[in-house]
Formats: structure tokens, sequence, C-alpha cells
């Protein structure tokens, strides 16, 4: 009944798949943006102290005798030191000839009012190089004054190397970290969808009540079309049953009404040959209602074997019930029931169709005994399983046919009138089978023997 | 121990000559260790021979697969040395602005091991750059010439005093030629930086006709025979080795301020044996700043968080700070200056 | 007996009034649950017969204002299923018994008879005929101080019998009413019954009298 769900990926795998490429993507984004801000504030500092630098030098130049006069601060080049260790050039130029420093830094560019900056090769390594310019009147003669100072870039290196590597764990870190609330977030995110599976999948096959129990917004939609599912399954089981019941009214009460008119007709006709005649008719109509009933009876069976509901059921009041309510009928013909238990005989099953069964196979017994015989019930366990034994003295079942006497509408050859459409013992076999259990027929002594099989529970 | 002997393999060699193989001029050469080992590393340092022979010869004894071919030049000529192409492995140097350009302008190349985690931070410059010795820098003066004088204790004193005894002390001061010596630029620059009153101290000093001298040596030896009274920034650790002049000097550290000077180890960019200029390196930096005296090595040991944190005693920083007054302008600016102020 | 049928379906309901009338029983019908209060508020029964599927409502919400009302009149329902989850129902709700349409007139007799002797009876059951005393619910004859327990075709015999005294009864018609239709009996199987009963008379004034060529009948000697 339970047939395996197709599968097809897993919300958990990709949820927790999607929010750690998430992670890693954004750990990445985090790592990048970490190194090229430090990359930016170190060359912005590295920038500024240059600058500062420059500007150091530049205040220093006068012109004094018409010469143009430089006095190197000192701190000037020990300021850069005290940021990193990083070698440090410089060079001053007047009108682009050279006043002091090392001749053969790169060109500045174009400085402009503000100054400017360049990042070019020298000294075998990559330099950072500021520069400014101011002009000086010499005797008159304004004279452009360049300075420019330049640092190598191992400092800055070793510190974006630095700050990589911090800003990589970190990236990790956040990576881990993230990837660990994804798992998480996915179990916590995914509980109510376990849990809602959990408490359906709990239920008994009847148990067909809306889910109640508070679910998140996002499963509402579910929810509610499984209510809806359920209740349309509810409906359908019901209108199912009902349609059996009703079907079974509106067979047999117009069967009732013939019955009984026949049954009127005959108690006023007085001619045999009339006698014999509706008798038969009432005989006719016994069968179809019997075969009718019995029909009903098998969709019936049909129907809750599909929809099998299992509970404890003891055999040895189930027989006892049914055999109360079948005294009145054997005792119209004196035939005598009895029955004999031993053990706890519980069964696992649906009551219903259990008594179903045994009501057929009883029917059949007491049908097909002669009148003051006896039919002898025994419910017991062997072997682990347990048992309903049904014993008449009605001549048992035709040699040969025994194994298809359970086929649908097979009817010992010995039936002669008994009426009965054959169909009790099958209805019988569905049920068991339903069960897992078996229903064996033989002939024991001079009746038949029909004994109910039920699996240990 | 392994190597408790290592015969006869000490050449001395001590001449001065100018040669045209070299375009630099060397003061001294010395052969330590066995001319057919496999290495031999190739030093040019400022520092005299007789002071690091033992130091020198402690490392081939620990390692006699390597000999040291050791040149003496003054610092200038290091730089040249060093700048002509001329492969040596390791630039040893007491001018630590001329170091400091060297590494500035790449002709060093960087090393670090277990050893130069000893050295301070401010005694090491970008892995270059090695301090493996703390010299000050002082006043030696003859006792008596300073007779019934108080000894002056700071520049303030100094000057107060030279002002006093003009007669006494006339044509009888000596300090460096900085035109001339490296060194003694370098103190000068330093000084100057430290504290106003050293120009105040040199026109006092000017106007009583200072001398002027190439070397810390020659200045202790004419104090010592009374010759001049007094010689202003000389290393304290020639002095303190003079122990033969100990009886006609005293070494008088200013409080004031002194300044310390490093000598410096470089690995040269175009060292032909690295490897071993590294363990030589090691060899002196342990001797330096190692636990444990050595007896081998030649200079005045002062704990280094006293030479760090000490409040008179100031180690001139190593840094592009150096570069400054190496700049030809700036220089020419200073000699000017200083030749005015000492009236030369 | 009184019977009370509830039934919607008029022709099924006529059937069944006749059918019982035929013997000998007094029956109202009550086509829907209204009535069936009147009725049964109005007159003592022996036994209401009650359709479950009745026009104004379901006959189990009869039964159970029946049963709160503390009427104590049997009731057997008659019902066209035969799920055991509607007996259980209707048996919780108070029904005697049920009985499956279509039924064989002959087990609604027994199952009236069990039903009745279940709740007991009533004094007025028990038939004096001659110096004999026949309880059918309990089903024992009593001749002298002989108590004698009938056999249930013996015990219909005797009652067709004593329902009309010195009444003669035709073979076929005592077959009719002894045998179901599906039982294949002779007329002359009906002797056997007959033998038992008067062997169980003997010693009474009663007797079972052979009429030649027309059939049976009880009478005091």
């Amino acid at each position: 009944m339970s047939r395996a769900a197709q599968v097809s990926g897993s919300i958990r795998r990709r949820l927790i798949g999607q929010l750690v490429l998430g992670s890693a993507v954004l750990a990445a984004v985090l790592v990048l943006l970490v190194i090229n801000l430090a990359r930016n504030v170190a060359q912005d500092t590295q920038d500024s102290i240059l600058m500062a630098s420059v500007t150091s030098i530049l205040d220093t130049m006068t012109v004094r005798d018409g010469e143009i006069s430089v006095d190197l601060p000192y701190a000037a080049l020990s300021m850069l030191g005290n940021v990193s260790e990083d070698r440090v050039f410089y060079r001053i130029l007047a009108d682009g000839q050279l006043l002091t420093g090392y001749d053969d830094l790169p060109d500045p560019g174009a400085p402009g009012r503000e100054g400017g900056y360049v990042t070019a090769p020298y000294a075998e390594t990559e330099i950072r190089m500021a520069t400014a310019e101011r002009r000086l009147s010499v005797g008159g003669t304004p004279i452009m004054v360049t300075v420019s100072v330049a640092q190598t870039r191992q400092g800055l290196m070793q510190t974006l190397a630095q700050v990589s590597r911090v800003g990589g764990a970190v990236g990790v870190g956040f990576f881990v970290l993230a990837a660990l609330l994804a798992v998480l977030t996915t179990q916590s995110g995914l509980r109510p969808l376990r849990d809602l599976a959990g408490a359906v999948s709990r239920r008994g096959p009847k148990d067909l009540r809306p889910v109640k129990g508070p679910v998140p917004q996002e499963m509402a939609p579910l929810v509610t079309s499984l209510n809806s599912f359920i209740d349309r399954l509810r409906y359908s089981l019901s209108r199912s049953e009902d349609f059996i019941a009703e079907a079974a009214h509106r067979v047999r009460t117009p069967l009732f009404t013939v019955r009984t008119q026949a049954e009127i007709a005959l108690r006023r006709v007085e001619r045999p040959e009339n006698r014999a005649a509706i008798k038969e008719m009432i005989r006719a109509l016994d069968e179809s209602s019997r075969a009718a009933g019995q029909l009903l009876d098998h969709a019936m069976v049909t129907f809750r074997t599909d929809h099998l509901e299992k509970e404890k059921v003891r055999l040895d009041e189930l027989a006892e019930e049914l055999v109360d309510r079948l005294r009145p009928v054997a005792d119209l013909r004196d035939i005598g029931l009895s029955t004999q238990s031993a053990g706890n005989p519980v069964v696992q099953g649906d009551a219903v169709l259990i008594e179903n069964a045994l009501r057929n196979v009883l029917d059949n017994a007491i049908k097909y005994s002669a009148t003051d015989s006896d039919v002898a019930m025994r419910i017991g366990q062997q072997g682990g399983q347990s048992f309903i034994e049904v014993r008449d003295h009605a001549g048992g079942f035709p040699e040969g046919a025994l194994h298809r006497m359970t086929e649908r509408f097979a009817r010992g050859d010995n039936a002669g009138g008994t009426v009965g459409s054959g169909l009790g013992l099958t209805i019988a076999r569905e049920v068991l089978e339903a069960h897992g259990g078996r229903l064996t027929l033989e002939n024991k002594g001079d009746g038949a023997c029909v004994t109910l099989w039920f699996p240990a529970s | 121990m392994r190597h408790a002997v290592v015969p006869g393999l000490v050449i001395a060699f001590w001449t001065l000559f100018a040669s045209a193989l070299h375009a630099y001029e060397i003061e001294g050469e010395l052969r330590v260790g066995d001319a057919a080992a496999d290495t031999h590393l190739r030093i040019i340092s400022t520092t005299d021979i007789d002071l690091f022979e033992p130091l020198l010869a402690a490392f081939v004894a620990a390692n006699p697969e390597i000999a040291i071919d050791y040149v003496v030049a003054s610092s200038a000529e290091v730089m040249k040395a060093v700048q002509s192409g001329d492969r040596f492995d390791l630039a040893l140097s007491s001018a630590m602005d001329l170091q400091t350009k060297l590494s500035n302008d790449g002709y060093t190349q960087p090393y670090s091991s277990a050893a130069t985690d000893l050295v301070p931070d401010w005694g090491n410059w970008r892995d270059h750059l090695f301090a493996f010795s703390q010299e000050t820098v002082t006043l030696v003066i003859s006792p008596a010439a300073f007779e019934g004088l108080e000894i002056p204790q700071t520049r303030q004193d100094l000057i107060r005093l030279l002002r006093d005894h003009e007669d006494r002390f006339r044509g009888r001061i000596g300090t460096y030629d900085i035109s001339q010596s490296g060194a003694g630029y370098l103190f000068a620059t330093q000084d100057a930086r430290a504290s106003e009153s050293y120009w105040r101290l040199s026109e006092v000093m000017g106007n009583l006709g200072t001398r002027f001298f190439c070397c810390t040596s020659e200045m202790i030896e004419k104090v010592a025979t009374g010759e001049i009274a007094m010689a202003y920034n000389v290393l304290g650790s020639y002095a303190a080795a003079r122990t033969d002049l100990a009886y006609g000097i005293r070494i008088v550290e200013l409080q004031d301020y002194t300044i310390m000077m490093l000598r410096t180890a470089a690995i040269l960019r175009d060292a032909p044996n690295p490897e071993a200029a590294g363990l030589f390196i090691d060899h002196l930096i342990r001797a330096a700043w190692g636990a444990g005296e050595r007896d081998y090595y030649p200079f005045p040991r002062f704990p280094a968080p006293e030479g760090a944190v000490s409040a008179t005693r100031r180690p001139i920083r190593l840094g592009p700070g150096l570069l400054v007054y190496l700049d030809g302008l700036k220089r020419r600016a200073f000699l000017s200056e200083w030749r005015d102020a000492m009236r030369w | 007996m009184r019977f009370l049928l509830v039934e919607d379906s008029m022709t099924l309901a006529s059937a069944v009034l006749d059918r019982l009338r035929l013997d000998g029983h007094v029956v109202d019908h009550a086509p829907d649950v209204e009535q069936a209060r009147a009725y049964a508020s109005a007159a003592d029964y022996d036994l209401i017969l009650l359709d479950i599927m009745l026009p104004d409502g379901d006959g189990r919400d009869f039964l159970k204002s029946h049963r709160l009302a503390r009427n104590e009149t049997p009731v057997i329902v008659l019902t066209a299923r035969s799920a055991v989850s509607d007996r259980v129902s209707v048996l919780d709700l108070g029904a005697d018994d049920y009985i499956t349409k279509p039924f064989d007139f002959s087990e609604l007799e027994a199952r009236c008879r069990a039903v009745l002797r279940r709740r007991g009876g009533g004094a007025s059951t028990v038939q004096r005929f001659g110096d004999i005393t026949f309880d059918p619910l309990a089903g024992t004859l009593c001749v002298d101080d002989r108590r004698v327990s009938l056999r249930n075709k013996e015990l219909r015999l005797l009652e067709i019998f004593l329902s009309a005294p010195d009444r003669i009864f035709s073979k076929p018609k005592l077959v009719d009413r002894l045998f179901s239709y599906d039982e294949d009996v002779s007329d002359n199987a009906i002797e056997v019954y007959v033998g038992r009963l008067r062997k169980h008379l003997a010693g009474s004034d009663v007797e079972i009298v052979t009429v030649r060529g027309m059939g049976y009948r009880i009478s005091r000697a």
C-alpha cells in the first residue's frame, strides 16, 4: 500500500549547499573587500607620509644670495623610517636640473598643484613616489622646484600580506561559522516539515482528522492542501461505504417485499403445483437476495481490505458473539452450535472483516447441515498461529474439488437445493489473506472442516 | 673542541698601499684560516685587525672549512669598495650612515636566522643591517691637564669650563676633522641633531683653536702624551682598549647625553658565499648580543635594555634619517656651518 | 403478540403487516419517526420492529429517545445492511437485536422469542390448555409435575396448534410454517414432530388428533 516516494534531491542538501555556497561567496567578497580596503588605507597612509616628507622638504627651500638653498630636514626621511623599514629615495629638481638626490628616479608625470603619486619600478623593485612642486623666484626669474620622495613598497606588501592572512583567516572563520549556521538553520528550518511528516505517518490508516498542529506560515498552504485532500479522501471513503449500504438497501428491500407477498400467497394457495411454484419462487428470491448480500459483502470486504485497519481482536469473544447472533437461526432447524476456546487468541485485524469471514463460514455450515445435527467451533492457537475451526456433519466437500472451493462462485456439488452463491468461502479466504493468514478446507469424518488461520500477532 | 688547534694559519699583512687593482684604498689585510679551505669569506671592515683578530680566529676554529680574507679600510673606502663592484661577502662598518645608504641603495641582501632575533629592534634595519657593537662617543681628557679643575659632566659644564680657562685649553683641544672622517661627521651631525649646545660648544672650541685629527687613536695618543688636554667625540671603546695609555687618559661620558655608535654588518648583494656570510653574521651577533661573554669579543657589552632605555646613552637610530646628512647639499651646508663655527 | 412496525416503504410494510396478521399477531404501522413516537407512547407493545432509514430521520434517533424515555419495549432493528459496525451501533443505542432484510418470518419469530425470553417475558405468555402448561418463551411444557424442554420445532409446532385449539391444520400449512423454504422437505416430515409432541403429551388430557385426509388438530380428551 505505502509506495515509496520518488525521491529527487533533498531540500536539506540543497539548502545547505546553497547556503554554504552563498557563505563561501560572501566570505570571498568580504576578504576581497577587506584586502582592497586595507590596500587603499595602507596606500593612502604611505602616500600621506610621502607627501608630508615632500612638503617638509619644500618648506625648507628658500632663495638665499640668489641661489636656491635646500636644508633637507632630518625628519623628512626619518619619518619614513618610523612607519616601515623601507628603502627611501628622494630627488630635488630645479627647472628640471638635479639639485640633489637620486637622479635616476622615474618621471613623476604631471604632479599638479596638489602633488601627484606614481608607482613605478626602480632599484630592482617597485617604489611609490610622491612629488610636489613649487615656484621660487630667483633674482626675479621664476624657477620651478620639484621634490620627489619615494619609498619601496615592501612594508606595504608586508602589511598587505598580514592583512590578507588575517582577512583570509577571518574569511575562513566566517565561512566555517556561516556553514555551521547554515547546517543548523537548515536543520531547525526543516524541523516543522519533519514533525509534520512524522505526525502524518504515525497516524493509523483510518485516522482522517485534519492536521491541527501549528505550522510555520510557509507550510500553511501545504497543510491546507493536505487537509483538503484528507477531507476529500474521508468524503470519498464514506461515500464508498454509504454506496455499498445504499446498494444493499435498494436491492434487498424490493426483494423482501416480493418475498413477503409470495409467502402470503403461499398461505392462501392450496393446489400443490401452485404451492411448489411459489416455493420455487421464494427460493429463487432468497438466492438472489443472498447473492446480492454476498456481492455487497464482497464489495465491502474488498473495500475494507484496501484500507485495512488493524486493531486487537479477541477471536473467542468475536466467535461467541457471532454464535449468539446465529443461534436463533440454527435453532430453527435444531442445529446445535458449540464453541470451545483455549489460550488467548488475539489477532491484529479488522473485526468487521473477520466477523464477516467467520459468519460466511458458519452460514455455510449451518446451511448445509441437516436438522438435528451439530456445528462445532474450536478457537485456539497452534504454532504461534491463531485459528478458528468450524466443523459440521454435512457430508463434507466433494473429493477432488477442495482446491477450487474458494474460487468465486464455486459451489459444492452436494449443495443440492440449498440456497447459496458460493461466494462465502471466497470472502472468507480474501479476508484471511488480507490479514496475512489463510483458509484451509478439509473433510473430517462425515463433514467439512474449515479453518481460519491468523498469523502470530 | 673539535678544532682545538688552528695551527699557524694566521698570516698578517700590515701594509698600506694604493693598489692599481683597487678603486679604493685599504689599510690592512689579513687571512685567517686554511688557505686551501673550500670557502673564502671576503670581509671588508673598518675595524682594526688587532682588535678583531681573535673573533675571526674563533670563527675559523668553529668553521674550519671556511677561511676569511679580512680587509680593513676607512668607512668611505668601504663604501667605495662595495660600489666598485669588487665582490665582498660582508661589509662591517662603524659608519652607520654609509651602511644605511649601502643598504638603501640596494647593495645588501636580507638575512635572518635564530641569531638575528637576538638583536634588539633598533639594532636591526630591514634584516639587512645588524648592529654588533654599542660604543659610546665620549670625551677623553688628560687628568694632568685638568688638575685642579672639576671634570665636566655635561656639555654646559664643558662650555663654561672652556670659557673660564681659555688660556689653559687654547690649542689643546682635539676633535675629528669631519670633512675627512666619516665617523667624525656622523658624530657631529648626530650631536647637532641632539642638542643646540653642540653649536655653542663648536664656537667655543673654534675660538680656542681646536686641532683636527683623522682618527680616534691619534687623538688618544695625543691626550696620553699631554699634547692636547682633551679630545671631543672620541670612541670610548678605543680609548678603553688602549690599556697601555690608561695612566694618561680618562674617559668621560657626558651626562646630558652620550651618543652610542653601532657597528653594523651587512651581507652584500653580490656576496659569493652568502651562506658562509650568514654564519659569520650569526657568530658576530652571538658574541655581541648572546648570553655570556666571549673573550674574543673586543667591544664593551651593554646590557641590551640599558642600551635601549638609558636616558643618557642614545644609540644612533638606523634608518633613512641617516641619509639626510649624506645628501650632497646638506653635507656641504653642514660642513660650511661647522667650519664657520670651528673657524677653520 | 402486539407489534409496532416502523417502516417507510408502504408496499413492504403492508406485506409484513399481512404476514404477521396471518400468524394472528396484532400489528400497528408507523411510516415515520414522528408517528412511531406517537404510537409508542399511546400503547403498550410487546415488540417494536424498527427500520433504520426513515423519511423524517434516522431510526437510531427514535431508538435513542425511546430508551431515554425509559420505554422498556424491546426493539428489533430491520436493516438492509449486515455490517458489524451497524449492528454495534444499533445494539449500543439499545436495540435488542437486529435482522437483515430480507428475512425469513420464521427467523423473525425466532428472534422475537429469543428477545422476549432474554427480557424475562411476561406471565401472560404462559398458556394453559387442559392440564398442560406451555411456556413458549422458556420453551417448556409441564404435564402434571413433569417439565419437558421442547426442541425448537416441537415448540413451534405446539405453539401453532395451541394458537387455535380444535382447528385442523393441514400438513402443507404446517410444513410452511415449520420449515424454511430452502429446506426441501416432504409434507410427511411433519409426522416426525407430531410423533415427538405426542410422546411429550402422554399422560395429559391433551392430545393431537389425526384428521384423516385433512391434517391435525389439538384438543382435550
